[in-house]
């Protein structure tokens, strides 16, 4: 069987993505907390994921997004970039927008308070929950912790519960472990 | 009929970029199907959005990459109509040769008679494309050739 040759495969994935007819581009990023999947929009950085099944995350980001979804890594430089610098400890904040289409009113709310959390620093589920005017909504704000599409850009891992146990992670505790032991974080 | 939605293009590109890059090579040789290959996926690219399902997706590329490659070569005879290499008659893909002779064939016969003998796919591809059972994409070629024996000798 003929195999489309290397180079002709990522000359296509560039035109692709330059042709501006792709509703998702994405691409894996190597970190130390392993490979993530992410992704971006025309509107801007839409998911960054630790599920390796690519399937499984194209899958889902055709239904979110559209169905022309495309691995295609050009469009990601700008974000893998970022990601190398915070992970090499020189960036402290991301200077990437995002695309938060498909979430309620109350999730995009609550992921802009969350954006707010400074780097090193921890805030409570609660306290987060206060600062979105609903300060019973604690449980709430954990769900949407939990399912965050962004996470380390939209900071989750800063978010503990009330006596200061790192409670839950989308990502697996040893994961937000090691993001708030590189920030230095007082937990 | 079960509704089937439309894969990703990720995976649509994935399952039949090989089998595409193949067929062009085989019409176009392996120096221009680079070309034709960016090109069919681009124009995939391009209607993809306007699907209604996901049935028929591999019949509905080589249709797009067939057309690429007569698009082609139709270009490559206007530019270069004098300059034109002399091609031995062995080294012209099949499909060639029967072009111009299942010109006045009715459509289908025509369609599968130039992708059976032409491009050489099986007859459930051909099935594939026509939109038709694979008996009945048989019996389009087989008549379509007992014509052209019949307008040939």
């Amino acid at each position: 069987m003929t195999v489309v040759p290397e180079t002709l495969d990522q000359r296509f994935r560039d035109a692709a993505a330059a042709s501006g007819l792709l509703d998702v581009s994405y691409d894996v990023a190597d970190t130390p907390v392993g490979p993530l999947l992410v992704a971006v929009t025309d509107a801007g950085l839409c998911r960054i994921s630790f599920d390796a099944d690519r399937d499984r995350e194209a899958e889902a980001l055709a239904r979110g997004f559209g169905a022309r979804v495309l691995r295609a890594p050009r469009p990601l430089d700008r974000v893998k970039r970022q990601l190398e610098e915070y992970f090499e400890g020189s960036r402290r904040e991301f200077d990437l927008p995002v695309d938060l289409r498909g979430r309620s009113e109350f999730s995009r709310i609550v992921l802009e308070q969350l954006a707010r959390v400074p780097y090193g620093e921890v805030t409570t589920y609660g306290s987060l929950a206060a600062r979105t005017g609903r300060p019973k909504a604690a449980r709430a704000v954990g769900t949407i912790m939990n399912r965050n599409p962004i996470p380390i850009v939209l900071p989750c891992h800063r978010v503990v519960g009330s006596t200061g146990s790192l409670v839950g992670y989308g990502g697996g505790l040893e994961r937000k472990r090691l993001l708030l032991d590189l920030e230095e974080a007082p937990v | 009929m079960e509704a089937v939605s439309v894969p990703p293009f990720e995976r649509f590109y994935e399952e039949n970029r090989n089998a595409v890059f193949g067929h062009l090579v085989r019409l176009l040789g392996r120096e221009r199907a680079e070309d034709a290959f960016q090109e069919t996926f681009l124009r995939a690219l391009r209607g993809y959005a306007r699907l209604q399902h996901g049935r028929h997706l591999k019949a509905w590329v080589f249709t797009i990459a067939t057309r690429v490659a007569v698009d082609d070569a139709r270009k490559r005879r206007a530019e270069s109509p004098v300059a034109r290499e002399p091609v031995h008659e062995e080294e012209r893909p099949a499909y060639a040769q029967l072009e111009h002779l299942a010109d006045e064939l009715p459509e289908k016969e025509r369609a599968a008679v130039v992708l059976r003998y032409g491009y050489d796919l099986p007859y459930d591809q051909i099935a594939d494309a026509l939109h038709s059972s694979e008996e009945a994409a048989r019996q389009a070629a087989s008549s379509g050739v007992r014509r052209l024996r019949r307008r040939l000798t």
